[in-house]
C-alpha cells in the first residue's frame, strides 16, 4: 500500500474575480521511501498542493479532495489537532526560501529542538543530541557552537542544510521540499540535491520534491508528475518519462533544455509560446490548448488521463497517437 | 474563455437560486461567493465609509464656519446676565431661543460653538501649512541630498521631537502673550517634525527611481528635480500628513486654550469653552460635553479623511 | 554594538545640549523678561531694578555660560516665586509625575497590545472592528476633556474614585487611564500591522509546518517579532506622556511636574519653566536611547552583530 494516496484533490481560492481553481482534481501517490517529482511552472498548482497535504492552505482556500490518505489516515477527515500531530512529526516539509524562513529571533538549536520537543520524542537533551547529530550529517561543521547562533550569521546554502535537518529531527515518513534549491547559487544547488537524495536513501523517506526544473528532476527523481494549470497532466517514472514524453507541454518542457552535445552551437533555445491561462470560473477543456501546436477541435473537449505502457500516463486526447514531433526528442531517439 | 465561462454562468444563477440553494449540485463556476469575499468587501465599504463620513463632516464643519453669521442665532459675544446657565433644548427647562444654552455670561452657547468651528479650522488649516512648508523643505533636502545635510538635518529633527511640545508651547503662548495669530505662528513652527520625517524617507525611496536618473542625465538643475520631479511624487503621502497635523494643531490649541495660555476670551474658541464651563461641570454637565463634542467630531472627521486618504494611496496595506 | 551604543549617546549629550541652548534663548528672546516678572504696573525704573537684580542685564552668552555651569552640577538656580531651589522643586514634584507616568504606560501596554494582537489574528472580524473604532476614537479625544468626563462619570457621579489630589494609589487612576488612552491607539495600530506581517511571514509557516500549537506559533514565533517596533514607540510615547502631563495633571489637580512647569509659566518663575523643560526633554532622550538598546537586545540581528 501507498504512503500517500491523494486522489481528485482540489484548492479552491476566492480572489477578487471570483473563485480560482488552484488545483483541479489531481491524483498521484507516494509510495515508502520513494522520491516523487512534482514539476511545473509558476502558478501550476504544485505548492497549493504541498500546503494542502500539510493542512496549512490559506484560511480563506477550500481544499475537496476524494481520497486524501496518509498511512491509513484520512486527512480530510481529520480535525486540526490530530494534523498538528502530523505536522512536523510524520509530514515534514522543506520550503522554498531559506533565509525567510527561520525565524530571525530564535536560535538555529532553539528551532531545530522545537519539533522534537513538540511531539515528545524525548527531553531537552536528546534533542540537543539529535540536532547536533543530524547538523553533522547534512555536512555543518562546528554543529554543537552552531546551535546557538542565529539565522542570520548563516548563508542561504547553510541555512537550507539546517532546514534539511530540522525536517529530518522527528524522522518523518515523508518530506516535502517545495523548490528547495530555487533561491541558491548552482553549486550550493547541486551540493543540495544530492545531500537530499543520499538522505532520502539512507533514511528511506518518502520525498515530495517540487521543482519547475526538469534538469534537476532527471538526477534525483523515481517518478515524475507534470503539473500544468493545476491539473496533472503527465505522471510516469523518470526513464519512461524521459525517454516518451507523451504530452505535448512536457515535449516543450524538454525541449527548453539545452542538451550538451545534442543542442547545436548558435541554435536558438527553445520557448512554448502563449501564456498559461487564467484559472479564475470554470475551465472547459484542454488547459494547454491555447498554447498547443498539435491543437484539434477535440480539445475543446476535457481530455480524460490516459494510460500508457510502463505505468505512464498522461492527460492528452492524442497521447497513445501522436509520434514525438519535437526535435530534441528525435534527436535522443 | 474566462470571460465566456462567467457570462455562461451568469443565466445559471437565478434558477439555481429559484430552486433553493442546495436543490441543484453546482458546477464549478456558479459558486456563490463565500464568507471571505464578503468580509473583504465590506470592510472596503467599511474603508471607504470612513473616507466618506469624513469627508462630509469636513466639508461641513467649513460650510459652517464660512456661514456662522448666517446660521449663529445671536451673536456670540453678547452677554446677557439675566439668562445666565440656560440649559439646552433636550432638559427640561431649555428653550428654543438658546437650543444649546447660555454659558455663564448668558452669551448664546450654539452661536459660540458655530464661531468656534472658525477658530478650529483656521488654527488647524494654516498651522499645518506653515509647518508643512518647513518640514517638507528640510525632509525633502534631507532625503535627496543626503551625506552630510541629511546628518544635520536629521540632527534638528532628533532636537525638535525631544522637546516638549505642550510646555514649550505653552511657555512661549504665556511670554508673547497668546493671541490667534501668536497660536498659530506658535503651533506652525513646532509641528513640523512629521512632515520633515514622511517626506524625508519618501525623497529617499524616489532619490534612486528611474526617472530621475533620467532627468539627471538630461541635465536638468537640481532645482527643476526638486521642484517638478520630487514634489508631485510625494504631494499624496503629504496630504495625509497634513490631515493628521490639521488634527493634532486643532487639539493642540483646544489644549492651550484650556489651559488659559492660547486663544485668550472672550474669542469663543472650543477649549476655552470647556475651560469656562470646568467650574459648572458637576452640576450642568453639557457645558463641557457641547464643546468637547463638536471638538472629538472635528478631530474625527479629519483624521477619518486622513486614514481614508491613506488607504486610497496604498491599496492593500491598511494599518 | 558598543560602538552603536557609544555613538546613540554621544548624540544624546549634543541633543540635551542643543535643547538647553534653544529653551534658554527661546525665554530670554521672545520677550522682556524683566517687564514679565515685574508685571504690567510697574515703573521703568523697578523693571531696571529687577533687570539687575536677576542679572538679566548681562549679555545673554554669559547669562546662558552661568546658567550652564549651574546645570551641569545640577544647579538649576533659585525660583523667583518660591522660596526655595529649583532643584528642590523638582525632587519634590518629580515623583508623582513619574508615578502617572508610569501607570499611564502600563494602561497603554496592557490594553494596546493583546488588543492590537486579537486584531490581526481575527482580522476583518468585528473584534478587528472594535479595536480600530476603539484607536479612531481615542486618537480625537481631546486629553484634558477625556479626564473631565472621566471626573463626572466615576468621581461624581458613580464616586468610585477621587476626582483630585494625590494622597493615594486611587488619586492615580483616573489621571493614569486618562493619560494611557492617549498613548494606546499609535501602540495598538502598529501591534496589529506588526503582527500582520509577522503571520504572513515565511518562519510562521515553518513553524506550522513542524506543528506547533497554535499558541506557541503566535506567542513565541509572532509576538517576539511583532513587539519590538511597539518597545521603541512604548519609549518614546513615555516621554510624550511625561511632557504632555501638564494636561492631566491641571485637570486632576495632582502636583506634579506639569503643575509645576504650569504655575511657575503663569508666575513668570523662568529658572523653573526652564529646568523642567530641560528634565522632561532628558527624560526623553534617556528613553529613546533606552529604547534602542533594548531594540538591539531584541532583535538578535543588531544585537550579534
Amino acid at each position: 500500500m501507498s504512503l500517500l494516496e491523494v486522489k481528485d484533490l482540489r484548492v479552491d481560492l476566492p480572489v477578487e474575480a471570483g473563485m480560482l481553481h488552484a488545483v483541479r482534481g489531481i491524483d498521484f501517490s507516494v509510495d515508502r521511501g520513494e522520491m516523487l517529482c512534482l514539476v511545473g511552472e509558476s502558478g501550476c498548482g504544485k505548492s497549493m498542493t504541498s500546503l494542502a497535504l500539510m493542512g496549512l492552505l490559506p484560511r480563506r482556500a477550500r481544499l475537496t479532495a476524494g481520497r486524501l490518505d496518509f498511512d491509513g489516515t484520512d486527512l480530510t477527515a481529520a480535525s486540526e489537532r490530530q494534523r498538528s500531530h502530523l505536522r512536523g512529526r510524520r509530514i515534514a516539509m522543506i520550503f522554498q526560501e531559506p533565509m525567510t524562513a527561520l525565524n530571525p529571533a530564535y536560535t538555529l538549536g532553539n528551532q531545530l529542538c522545537e519539533a522534537y520537543l513538540r511531539h515528545k520524542l524525548g527531553n531537552r537533551r536528546a534533542a540537543r543530541a539529535r540536532a547536533i547529530h543530524l547538523l553533522e550529517r547534512v555536512g555543518i561543521s562546528a554543529a554543537a557552537e552552531r546551535l546557538n547562533q542565529y539565522p542570520h550569521q548563516l548563508s542561504g546554502g547553510l541555512r537550507q542544510r539546517v532546514m534539511i535537518a530540522m525536517a529530518l529531527m522527528c524522522e518523518p515518513d515523508l518530506i516535502i521540499a517545495d523548490e528547495p534549491t530555487t533561491a541558491l547559487d548552482v553549486t550550493i544547488q547541486a551540493q543540495i540535491l544530492r545531500l537530499l537524495r543520499e538522505l532520502q536513501q539512507e533514511f528511506g523517506t518518502a520525498v515530495i520534491f517540487i521543482t519547475h526544473d526538469l534538469g534537476v528532476v532527471a538526477r534525483i527523481a523515481d517518478r515524475v508528475a507534470v503539473m500544468y494549470a493545476g491539473e496533472v497532466i503527465e505522471a510516469a517514472p523518470t526513464a519512461a518519462l524521459y525517454a516518451n514524453p507523451s504530452h505535448p507541454y512536457t515535449r516543450g518542457l524538454l525541449s527548453c533544455i539545452p542538451a550538451p552535445g545534442k543542442t547545436p552551437p548558435g541554435s536558438r533555445l527553445q520557448a512554448i509560446p502563449g501564456v498559461v491561462p487564467s484559472l479564475v470560473g470554470h475551465v472547459e477543456g484542454c488547459a494547454f490548448r491555447n498554447r498547443c501546436p498539435q491543437a484539434q477541435m477535440t480539445c475543446e473537449q476535457t481530455p480524460p488521463m490516459q494510460a500508457l505502457p510502463d505505468d505512464h500516463r498522461a492527460r492528452c486526447h492524442f497521447a497513445d497517437r501522436l509520434a514525438p514531433a519535437v526535435p530534441q526528442a528525435e534527436m535522443s531517439s | 474563455m474566462t470571460a465566456s465561462n462567467v457570462s455562461s454562468a451568469g443565466p445559471s444563477v437565478p434558477s439555481s437560486s429559484a430552486t433553493g440553494p442546495n436543490t441543484k449540485p453546482m458546477a464549478l463556476g456558479e459558486i456563490p461567493l463565500p464568507a471571505p469575499v464578503w468580509s473583504r468587501l465590506t470592510r472596503r465599504l467599511f474603508g471607504h465609509r470612513g473616507l466618506t463620513i469624513g469627508l462630509c463632516l469636513v466639508a461641513l464643519a467649513v460650510l459652517i464656519a464660512i456661514f456662522a453669521p448666517l446660521l449663529a442665532p445671536h451673536d456670540p459675544y453678547f452677554q446677557d446676565i439675566a439668562n445666565r446657565m440656560v440649559p439646552p433644548i433636550w432638559h427640561d427647562k431649555g428653550t428654543w431661543e438658546h437650543v444649546l444654552g447660555t454659558d455663564k455670561l448668558g452669551r448664546d452657547y450654539l452661536s459660540r460653538l458655530l464661531y468656534g468651528t472658525r477658530i478650529s479650522l483656521t488654527i488647524g488649516l494654516i498651522a499645518a501649512l506653515i509647518s508643512g512648508v518647513i518640514g517638507t523643505t528640510l525632509g525633502v533636502l534631507a532625503g535627496y541630498f543626503g551625506g552630510r545635510v541629511d546628518a544635520v538635518i536629521s540632527y534638528v529633527i532628533t532636537t525638535r521631537l525631544a522637546m516638549p511640545v505642550v510646555l514649550v508651547a505653552l511657555a512661549l503662548a504665556s511670554l508673547t502673550g497668546g493671541s490667534l495669530v501668536t497660536v498659530i505662528v506658535l503651533l506652525g513652527l513646532l509641528l513640523w517634525d512629521r512632515f520633515a520625517v514622511v517626506s524625508r524617507s519618501v525623497t529617499q525611496q524616489l532619490r534612486d527611481a528611474e526617472y530621475i536618473y533620467a532627468a539627471r542625465t538630461l541635465g536638468c538643475s537640481r532645482a527643476y528635480i526638486l521642484v517638478r520631479e520630487i514634489l508631485p511624487n510625494i504631494t499624496g503621502a503629504l496630504i495625509v500628513v497634513i490631515t493628521l497635523e490639521m488634527a493634532h494643531a486643532i487639539l493642540l490649541e483646544a489644549t492651550l486654550s484650556f489651559l488659559g495660555m492660547g486663544v485668550q476670551p472672550p474669542l469663543p474658541s472650543w477649549g476655552l469653552m470647556v475651560a469656562e464651563g470646568k467650574a459648572y461641570m458637576f452640576f450642568q454637565p453639557w457645558v463641557i460635553v457641547i464643546p468637547g463634542v463638536a471638538l472629538f467630531l472635528l478631530v474625527l472627521a479629519i483624521n477619518l479623511l486622513g486614514d481614508g486618504l491613506r488607504d486610497l494611496n496604498a491599496p492593500g496595506g491598511r494599518n | 554594538m558598543g560602538i552603536f551604543i557609544l555613538r546613540r549617546i554621544i548624540v544624546a549629550l549634543s541633543v540635551a545640549l542643543t535643547i538647553s541652548i534653544i529653551s534658554f534663548m527661546l525665554l530670554h528672546l521672545s520677550g522682556d523678561l524683566a517687564a514679565s516678572i515685574a508685571g504690567p504696573e510697574a515703573t521703568v525704573e523697578q523693571v531696571e531694578q529687577i533687570r539687575v537684580d536677576y542679572g538679566l542685564d548681562r549679555p545673554i552668552i554669559n547669562q546662558y555660560l552661568d546658567w550652564l555651569g549651574g546645570a551641569l552640577q545640577f544647579d538649576f538656580g533659585r525660583s523667583y516665586y518660591y522660596q526655595s531651589t529649583v532643584v528642590d522643586l523638582i525632587v519634590d514634584r518629580m515623583p508623582i509625575t513619574l508615578t502617572l507616568g508610569g501607570l499611564a504606560l502600563a494602561i497603554a501596554v496592557c490594553v494596546s497590545i493583546p488588543l492590537g494582537v486579537v486584531a490581526a489574528i481575527r482580522r476583518d472580524t468585528w473584534v478587528d472592528r472594535l479595536a480600530l473604532l476603539f484607536a479612531v476614537v481615542g486618537q480625537a479625544m481631546p486629553s484634558f476633556w477625556f479626564g473631565l468626563t472621566l471626573i463626572v462619570v466615576f468621581a461624581v457621579t458613580l464616586q468610585w474614585l477621587p476626582a483630585a489630589g494625590a494622597g493615594n494609589w486611587q488619586n492615580f487612576v483616573l489621571p493614569a487611564i486618562a493619560l494611557g488612552y492617549y498613548a494606546t491607539p499609535a501602540m495598538m495600530r502598529l501591534t496589529r500591522t506588526g503582527m500582520l506581517e509577522v503571520l504572513e511571514s515565511d518562519y510562521i509557516r515553518t513553524a506550522r509546518a513542524k506543528g506547533l500549537r497554535a499558541g506557541s506559533v503566535i506567542f513565541k514565533h509572532a509576538l517576539r517579532n511583532a513587539v519590538i517596533p511597539v518597545v521603541a514607540l512604548a519609549a518614546v510615547e513615555l516621554g510624550f506622556m511625561l511632557g504632555g502631563s501638564v494636561v492631566i495633571e491641571s485637570v486632576f489637580s495632582l502636583n506634579g511636574l506639569g503643575q509645576l512647569a504650569w504655575d511657575a509659566i503663569s508666575r513668570n518663575d523662568y529658572p523653573v519653566v526652564q529646568a523642567v523643560v530641560l528634565i522632561i526633554a532628558m527624560f526623553y532622550i534617556v528613553l529613546t536611547l533606552l529604547a534602542d538598546i533594548a531594540n538591539a537586545a531584541l532583535d538578535p540581528r543588531i544585537r550579534t552583530r
